[in-house]
């Protein structure tokens, strides 16, 4: 009983509160309160098609500024909904004691915490997330990208982005709030002139670091706080050009974390010298001696005679085979298998053929017939995923499929930096949707081109399965 | 006599031209349009040939049979007719012999098990003999011009409505079976191109044509695609002994990705497609081929994919 007392003084403490701020003015009061006790009702009974959109109040929507009179209504309407429950649990406690200790858990007040919040890029089929998204980029004034025409339906919770006009034409030249090194980064994930999440995120970390160099605090303000504020609207803008790969994110949210954790006693001159020495320590340890050690212990893997079967372009396998080429001299010839439409294989071809390696070239559909003369499968990851599985280009998991098929062994490389706590079950679930250069097709036919999203269960270093 | 002559002459022409466009050069001629070509080249052979007997016919048919099929090794279409072709001239000739149908197959029976070889000598000429059997190979022709119908009458059976349906490359039996299915019943096709020379593209145009609503994808999201296909439909080559297909160049993958998440997978095929042989293929045969043809030859170009060592071709079983 104590509990549900105290649940209640802590209730009404919070709507006088509601009630003090509501005068001050609508557009101070905190959606997160708003939100939180109309779910008052259904969360007895929690509902997860529901959640999400609640998830999404507390986050950084705007409430619209309604006049005076919303506010009061809602706190009228609260405080109905306070009364209605008080009686309900009154009630209970008379009934009996052993479903009292259940019934505070299922009506909190504070807000749900223990939804999971979906990510905005998979839920472009809830017209209220794309608004929320709308509203987030007109205030950081980056430009939001159009969507294309006609959609596959398979995919309509996933972004289906039209290649018109790249997304720079929509701004202003030079934009106040972009950093022009930003919106050339930008445009070069847009055309796929970086590519690759190893280069991508160098790409990114360079131009994080002539960001810090151009940056000047304003006044009153602390580099730590302002500085992160400064880089979520490039974040942004970027994300929109071309989603964010892991490895980004995740140096994304290591810079975030230093620039937040920086003392206050620097200058900011020597604060912009340490962030820029962090950021090169992380590219050197993450991404370059990753690389090396990396390679060091494939290529112990590699023998004479092999004959190895790598897919796509990956710069880590690359690195690999041309380092076991050049300085241990081993006796191997590499199969390169390509896929439409990207056609990465070639750019893996091309380097190994200048190296001396001796090469074939497939496209996918043949690995059937290739396979039974390889002995390895060497092959590159864009992720790991938190149950184990490898997010990698799409058709990794058909080499992968194939290659258990014909008892291959499957060896994936890949950084710790890439690393992700993210789950998926299927190519489906989270995605990006690239955009096809196909001759026209009448209407009526969806070309579908999945960019990422071959999930497989790998074993690292053994045979595999997906 | 002049006649004969120039018969025989126009026919050696059209041999001639047959094989010439089975080796290579031009568009790729449906399976079937090769079988009705092969079976009025045969039906020729014995109109205006120079036989007597059922067996210098039957040994005619089969000189001319392996050149037809030693042109195009790949094309079992060819070898399956002439297969067929003796076996009508075997039954017509039984026919004449005066056996009934039953008594000849228990007799076959008991000669596999006690003498183990035909000991039929098939010297004996009979006058009408080319005229039944002309008549037997008219009837085949017939029979050919029905089989994409009589799979497609079976379309219903299988799709159902608001289904996911894949498909890859271009296989007319399966175009006209899914078009059947469309005119009652609603669903989704997902069509892979089947890279390089992206036959996937033209299915999907004519699919959308009939109104269903097609998607084309890339070879490289066949697995990724497969958790949301409800049936995998597909054309194919040739039927081996064993049950083994030999497919379009990317079947094999889709066979595997659809065994992996438990889709049933159909093919369509008719019977003219089925060969007796089982043997698995060997590659030297087809990178042979490959090095003398040109690059943009008709039937090999379906099948292969441009290499720089090795022309391979996918098999499925």
């Amino acid at each position: 009983m104590s509990r549900e007392e105290k649940l209640q003084l802590r209730k009404e403490k919070k709507q006088q509160k509601k009630k003090k701020r509501s005068e001050k003015g609508p557009a101070a009061e905190p959606p997160e309160q708003g939100a939180a006790p109309e779910p008052g009702q259904p969360r007895v009974t929690p509902h997860p098609s529901s959640s999400p959109t609640l998830a999404d109040g507390p986050s950084d929507g705007e409430k619209p500024t309604g006049g005076k009179s919303k506010a009061e209504l809602r706190a009228e309407r609260r405080a109905k909904q306070e009364a209605e429950r008080a009686q309900k649990q009154a009630k209970k406690a008379e009934l009996g004691q052993a479903a009292t200790p259940a019934k505070p858990r299922l009506t909190p007040t504070e807000p749900p915490t223990v939804v999971k919040r979906l990510p905005e890029h998979v839920q472009v089929d809830d017209p209220a997330a794309l608004r929320k998204l709308a509203k987030k980029l007109e205030r950081q004034q980056v430009p939001l990208r159009q969507d294309y025409g006609t959609k596959v339906n398979l995919f309509s919770h996933l972004h289906q982005y039209s290649r018109k006009k790249p997304l720079t034409q929509q701004m202003s030249i030079p934009s106040t709030v972009i950093h022009p090194a930003v919106v050339r980064l930008g445009l070069q994930y847009s055309q796929g002139i970086i590519n690759g999440s190893n280069a991508r995120c160098i790409a990114l970390l360079e131009v994080f670091k002539q960001l810090i160099r151009d940056y000047s605090t304003p006044p009153n303000e602390e580099l730590s706080r302002d500085l992160v504020a400064k880089l979520k609207p490039h974040i942004s803008f970027l994300n929109q050009c071309r989603p964010l790969s892991v490895s980004m994110g995740n140096a994304i949210k290591f810079l975030k974390k230093e620039i937040s954790c920086l003392p206050d006693t620097l200058r900011e001159e020597e604060a912009k010298e340490k962030l820029q020495s962090t950021i090169d320590n992380y590219l050197r340890e993450k991404i370059v001696l990753a690389a090396e050690a990396i390679s060091k212990s494939a290529f112990e893997k590699i023998n004479d005679h092999d004959v190895i079967l790598v897919y796509g372009c990956s710069s880590l396998v690359n690195r690999t085979l041309c380092d076991a080429h050049m300085q241990k001299g081993r006796a191997f010839r590499v199969i390169v298998v390509d896929s439409r439409p990207r056609l990465e294989g070639r750019e893996t071809l091309r380097r190994l053929v200048r190296k001396g390696i001796h090469c074939t070239y497939v496209m996918i559909n043949a690995i059937s017939y290739v396979l039974p003369e390889v002995s390895k499968v060497l092959l590159g990851a864009h992720a790991l995923l938190a149950n184990g599985s490898v997010m990698s280009r799409v058709g990794t998991s058909q080499i992968a499929l194939v290659s258990k098929a014909y008892n291959v062994p499957v060896l994936v490389c890949c950084e710790t930096y890439k690393f992700c706590e993210r789950v998926q079950t299927d190519s489906f679930v989270s995605n990006e949707l690239g955009m096809v250069s196909v001759p026209f097709f009448p209407p009526g036919i969806c070309s579908l081109l999945l960019r990422l999203g071959s999930t497989g269960h790998a074993e690292l270093s053994c045979h595999s399965s997906s | 006599m002049p006649g004969a002559a120039e018969r025989g002459a126009e026919l050696r022409e059209q041999m001639e031209a047959f094989v010439a466009r089975l080796r290579g050069g031009g568009g790729r001629p449906r399976s079937e349009d090769t079988a009705r070509h092969t079976l009025a080249l045969l039906r020729k052979i014995i109109a205006h040939g120079h036989w007597g007997s059922a067996g210098e016919l039957m040994e005619l048919i089969r000189a001319e049979g392996r050149r037809m099929a030693a042109a195009q090794p790949s094309e079992t279409t060819v070898g399956n007719m002439v297969r067929r072709v003796l076996k009508v001239i075997r039954e017509e000739y039984g026919r004449l012999r005066g056996r009934s149908e039953e008594s000849d197959q228990q007799e076959s029976l008991h000669k596999l098990l006690t003498s183990g070889g035909l000991n039929e000598d098939f010297n004996t000429s009979y006058p009408t003999l080319k005229a039944n059997v002309i008549e037997a190979i008219n009837e085949l022709l017939i029979e050919l011009e029905g089989t994409t119908d009589n799979i497609a009458m079976q379309a219903l059976e299988h799709i159902h409505s608001n289904e996911v349906i894949m498909t890859i490359g271009y296989s007319r039996t399966v175009e006209a079976f899914l078009k059947e299915a469309a005119r009652k019943r609603k669903f989704q096709v997902i069509v892979a191109e089947c890279a390089p020379f992206c036959q996937g593209h033209e299915m999907a145009v004519r699919l959308s044509k009939e109104n269903i609503e097609t998607t084309v994808m890339s070879d490289a999201a066949i697995f990724a695609v497969m958790s949301r296909v409800n049936k995998v439909i597909i054309g194919t080559k040739t039927i081996l002994a064993n049950g083994a297909l030999i497919a379009v160049s990317g079947t094999h993958t889709l066979a595997l990705a659809a065994k992996h998440h438990s889709t049933p997978l159909i093919v369509c095929a008719p019977m003219f497609k089925l060969s007796p042989q089982e043997r698995s293929w060997q590659r030297s045969m087809f990178t042979a081929q490959c090095l003398t043809t040109s690059r943009q030859s008709s039937l090999l170009s379906s099948f292969l994919t441009s290499g720089v060592t090795r022309l391979p071709i996918s098999t499925a079983s």
